[in-house]
């Protein structure tokens, strides 16, 4: 692996192209090719492409190539539109080995089959995206360096071979000093650098473009760290709390730090009346909700206590959380997410069948619902059972099928005067079933109250600052590579003529109108794109 | 204010559809005298058109807003409209840079598409929902409409670069692929003719159906049904009884829908071809007679690098801080913020492809092509095929 | 030169491939991670019983302490309850301790439960879900062995057979 040294006396790595310093072709293969050179990474040595000998340099080699690049880029693209086409897991809200083959029939149990249905949690999508994150990573440092030597090592005199197959190029016999002296001036007043040696020029501007896409790579590799900050335990934390109108409720995953009370939950809806501008949208739609809100006091722990003893709580502050305004406090976001309405309690009358007569009233708390209701005048009513969430289980038993009171159902012992050892009577909502016959007495139902129940979302997430960073060196990077160019102009006296080649990066019409403005009132002749010149030769014949 | 701002949009509209005809006149005009660069009088008056429509289309813009009281990008008739806005609004800045009118005689056109379309939806102004009601909403929706604007440019001169590369005088894949644009083009005007002549003729049929839960519901068609739901029943009396019906999970109006804006595409076509005797893009090629290949590709490439930047920055990068705000994680996976990947993905390969593996001219130009039918089939599809936070009630 | 080159990328790639396999094991791992995971001290805590005595679980320090979260919703905790009172009587002389903790629900229906189902070991609601975070229990019925150092020994979700519970009980007894 020996160094090349130019003629021009500039020793390059092995590998290189084009020399550093003066631009003479190095390559053989590349000489014979075409007319005009390819400036990619300025024909610097590819680190990777010259050295393939251990596995080490295999596995580089294999990152560094744009190719792969764009074929990870490709495959995670194919993936995640698979991941569209149905719903993924956490939009739905029934089991997924349910729901898929529920909703969308053999195909959906396909979906469900292939793993799909949490595509962009599964292994296979996760080392796309950390492969993404190697090859960034290598690819860019493989380019970089070298680009970065090379331009550093550019001189202002450049091989003719080099200059003649720039795409713009031109040669003018007839010119003067003055001409040479205005294009300088021009040039300098287009914010070019200007290096000069023995009467040769080099104007440059743009360069810190080239290295855009290295910014916006180191960037990318923030954010996917970022990422992947969030794997570390404690670093995210992403839970849902439900809390009833009045409660006080744990916040979870803060060390038992936290308790959030709701005092309130609001939800209020757009009135066409009032809001007159939304009127038919708001016929159309029949209701549109203007505001969800939960007004919440936060409390913190004073002393330590254990789980399951009352703990004594200060109040830290009280908020009012809806969508977009979160409660923040101490790291921790508290998001209003959702909400449900629960049934909180039941009111009865015991009435007399025959006379239907009532002889008193009795509201049941179905949250923590008492035994015993005496009415008076020796009147009074136990439970004996109570099912909140009522169904038939498996064996036609009633049973209940959560602790939430969604459907409650009562067995009730009437006791009377009348019937002094009570008469029972089973009772759920809209049916009333007598056991052991005819009662005197039934549990006529009165009415019902509800409460709210606000879903939040607790979340933590001590990688945002990765996140935000990352993406802030990106849009800068991306920003540098794209909205500016870098620009090269050689003016060079050679065989007693002046030279003009420019070279580019990208935009070459604004290049070739930048030169054309550059040389204005002078005798040189406007350089030609030889690329053009040479698509037109074509198209011509 | 509300009747104002319609008002200007109509007279954007018409302005940019007449702005086309001078168009093409400065292609005419300018092979009398070739090799100039400056814009000749039919150019200059085509140009002055724009300019006025996309000051009378702001005007629809600001006075909605002040009516609405919230910017109007909130559903799915704002939101197209304003991406329309954003391509005319791209469309003259890369204008100034180039100073092609061929360019605009491409732009308008897929403009003009855009806005119709949009108008097919419910046109009134919305409530925000909760979720939306955040300042963010604006700048993240705006930001990404002007940067998929910008991204169409380089599909209309990539469009462009294929009608005047791909050789005509022969069938082939590619002058196929290309008629499938030009088709799909005719298309979207198939199913604004065919939406504008059913709700101009007040169209209505009812169905009774069974849908995926086995409950009964009714559904009104606004189009006679070709396409029924499933075990559907005719209500209306005099409506077409479908010819087919489909399962439950499948949205039979929406399909129905599709069918006719198909059928009515096809009709066009034909009369269109009828008219040409030869292929759309056969008879466009010699208005792109005299624009170099070279210089519509450095415009599509430029539209791209242009673009990207603004495109990542609004549907990402505010997308994601909005997301935050609203739904508490910046990003969640769901459908439309995965085609914003997507497409943000596929931009990237496409400049890794340019770059590094040399892709110009044809191929990129056929990269360009495509890059947009990504971002329509976000902008349609998504929201109206793939449900989602993000889909807006339309039809 | 060739030396120093090899090392550098090495190591990259070692950095690189170790971060991705952090990534994937922890994605991995995510899905079934527990708070409180065998050979940890089980958490205190303190909880009435339907009869109003406190039970604080480091005051059976020297017991083996048989701790279930149940409901009386669930199928399988229905199931499995007199099993537990069969052994509970049997080892409660040998140094093991029931603690059997509901998750929020009403007086009324554990007290109705423990009539029916005539439990004898004490029985208490953890009406904040306090307990519950503490242990992360997420599935019920869940049971929790504890040594009597108060380290736990076993975690187990699901339903118990009679036999289950008497290995259980035998693997604490202290």
């Amino acid at each position: 692996m020996e160094q090349v040294k130019c003629e021009c006396g500039h020793v390059n790595p092995h590998g290189t192209v084009l020399c550093e310093a003066c631009g003479k072709v190095l390559d053989e293969q590349e000489e014979k090719k075409s007319q005009l050179l390819d400036m990619r990474y300025e024909g610097s040595a590819r680190r990777s492409q010259t050295y393939n000998k251990t596995i080490v340099d295999k596995i580089w080699n294999f990152f560094s190539s744009v190719k792969v690049g764009v074929w990870l880029i490709v495959l995670t693209l194919i993936a995640s539109i698979l991941g569209t086409i149905l719903p993924q897991e956490m939009y739905i809200n029934l089991p997924p080995e349910v729901y898929y083959e529920q909703e969308y029939g053999w195909f959906g149990k396909m979906y469900y089959q292939l793993g799909f249905h949490d595509l962009y949690g599964s292994w296979w999508y996760l080392l796309l995206i950390a492969m993404i994150g190697v090859s960034l990573v290598i690819c860019s440092l493989d380019r970089v360096i070298p680009l970065y030597k090379a331009l550093k090592a550019q001189r202002v005199t450049r091989n003719e071979g080099f200059l003649k197959r720039q795409r713009v190029f031109g040669t003018t016999s007839n010119f003067s000093d003055h001409d040479l002296k205005l294009v300088k001036e021009h040039l300098k007043a287009k914010r070019y650098q200007i290096r000069e040696e023995n009467g040769d020029l080099l104007a440059e501007k743009g360069r810190f473009s080239r290295w855009g896409p290295y910014v916006n790579h180191i960037g990318l590799i923030i954010f996917l760290f970022g990422g992947m900050l969030r794997f570390i335990p404690g670093m995210y934390v992403n839970e849902d709390l439900w809390v009833r109108e009045g409660e006080t409720a744990l916040v979870p995953e803060t060390g038992e730090q936290f308790y959030l009370k709701n005092n309130q939950f609001i939800l209020q809806t757009y009135d066409k009346n009032k809001d007159k501008t939304f009127e038919e949208a708001i016929e159309r739609a029949g209701q549109v909700v203007k505001n969800y809100q939960s007004n919440v006091e936060l409390y913190q722990k004073k002393s330590e206590s254990l789980p399951g003893e009352e703990p004594k709580l200060e109040k830290v502050k009280e908020y009012k959380v809806r969508v977009n305004h979160p409660l923040t406090f101490d790291g921790y976001s508290i998001f209003q997410s959702s909400y449900r309405s629960e049934l909180n309690s039941m009111t009865f009358s015991l009435t007399n069948k025959q006379t239907n007569q009532s002889v008193g009233d009795l509201t049941i708390s179905l949250v923590n619902p008492k035994s015993h209701y005496d009415l008076g005048n020796g009147y009074s009513v136990e439970i004996i059972e109570y099912f909140p969430d009522f169904e038939f289980d498996k064996n036609k038993e009633p049973s209940t099928k959560s602790r939430v009171p969604n459907n409650p159902a009562f067995v009730f012992r009437m006791i009377s005067p009348e019937k002094p050892e009570g008469e029972t009577s089973f009772v759920a909502i809209k049916q009333t079933i007598e056991p052991f016959g005819e009662n005197t007495y039934k549990m006529s139902f009165k009415g019902i109250e509800t409460k709210n129940v606000s879903g939040f979302t607790v979340r933590k997430d001590s990688s945002l600052w990765a996140i935000i960073l990352g993406g802030i060196i990106f849009m800068i990077g991306v920003v540098q590579g794209a909205y500016w160019n870098h620009r090269r102009i050689w003016i060079q006296r050679k065989n007693g003529q002046v030279w003009i080649a420019a070279h580019t990066n990208k935009n070459w019409y604004g290049l070739k109108q930048e030169i054309e403005a550059c040389i204005e009132n002078t005798e040189l002749n406007i350089p030609v794109d030889q690329l053009q010149a040479e698509k037109e030769e074509q198209e011509g014949a | 204010m509300a009747g104002l701002s319609s008002n200007l949009l109509f007279i954007a509209f018409i302005l940019y559809l007449v702005s086309i005809l001078f168009y093409g006149g400065s292609i005419k005009e300018k092979r009398a005298n070739q090799g100039k660069r400056e814009t000749n009088k039919w150019g200059k008056i085509a140009v002055s058109l724009t300019i006025i429509g996309f000051i009378a289309q702001l005007g629809y813009f600001i006075t909605r807003w002040i009516a609405a009281k919230h910017a109007p990008v909130s559903n799915m008739f704002e939101f197209t409209t304003f991406f329309g806005m954003a391509l005319v609004g791209a469309f003259i800045v890369i204008y100034f840079i180039y100073r092609t009118t061929l360019l605009g005689l491409f732009t308008m056109p897929v403009a003009i598409l855009i806005i119709a379309y949009a108008s097919m939806f419910p046109r009134e102004i919305t409530p925000l929902i909760p979720a939306l009601q955040s300042y963010w909403l604006h700048i993240h929706v705006t930001t990404a409409a002007i940067g998929e604007a910008i991204l169409a440019i380089s599909f209309a001169a990539g469009l462009i670069y294929l009608v005047k590369g791909i050789d005509q005088s022969t069938r082939s894949k590619k002058t196929f692929w290309l008629e499938v644009i030009m088709f799909s083009l005719v298309a979207v005007l198939g199913f604004v003719a065919v939406s504008s002549i059913f709700s101009a003729a007040d169209y209505h049929e009812e169905f009774s159906w069974v849908d995926k839960h086995d409950n009964e519901a009714t559904l009104d068609y606004s189009m006679p049904a070709l396409i029924g739901p499933h075990e559907g029943q005719l209500l209306t009396e005099g409506g077409l009884n479908p010819l087919v019906s489909v399962p439950a999970f499948i949205n039979a109006k929406k399909l129905n829908t599709v069918v006719w804006s198909l059928i009515g595409g096809i009709v066009l076509y034909v009369i269109i071809r009828l008219v040409l005797r030869k292929r759309i893009s056969a008879a466009l090629q010699p208005l792109v007679k005299n624009i170099k290949l070279d210089f519509v590709d450095e415009i599509s490439y430029r539209s791209v690098l242009i673009g990207f930047p603004v495109f990542t920055l609004g549907a990402l990068i505010f997308a994601m801080i909005w997301a935050h705000m609203a739904w508490s994680r910046f990003w969640g996976w769901d459908p439309k913020e995965v085609w914003a990947l997507i497409t943000w993905l596929f931009y990237a390969a496409f400049l890794h492809l340019r770059l590094s593996k040399g892709w110009h001219g044809e191929k990129s130009a056929w990269l360009a092509v495509v890059g947009f039918v990504i971002i329509m089939f976000n902008l349609v599809a998504v929201n109206l095929v793939i449900a989602g936070l993000h889909s807006y009630a339309g039809s | 030169m060739k030396k120093r080159r090899l090392v550098i990328r090495t190591i990259i790639l070692l950095i690189l491939g170790a971060a991705v396999v952090y990534s994937l094991y922890s994605n991995f791992a995510m899905d079934n991670k527990q708070k409180v995971a065998v050979n940890d001290t089980a958490p205190d805590f303190v909880l009435t019983d339907m009869q109003g005595n406190k039970h604080r679980l480091s005051d059976y320090r020297g017991q083996g302490v048989f701790l279930n979260f149940w409901g009386t919703w669930c199928p399988p905790c229905k199931k499995e309850m007199p099993y537990i009172n069969n052994e509970y009587n049997q080892f409660k002389d040998q140094g093991v301790q029931v603690l059997s903790v509901d998750i929020q629900e009403s007086e009324l229906a554990v007290n109705k439960f423990i009539d029916r189902y005539e439990l004898d070991f004490p029985v208490m609601i953890d009406s904040e879900k306090e307990v519950m975070t503490a242990y992360d229990v997420d599935q019920l019925p869940a049971t929790f062995l504890i040594d009597k150092n108060g380290k736990v020994v076993k975690y187990y979700t699901g339903e118990l057979t009679e036999n289950m519970v008497r290995k259980f009980m035998e693997k604490i007894k202290p």
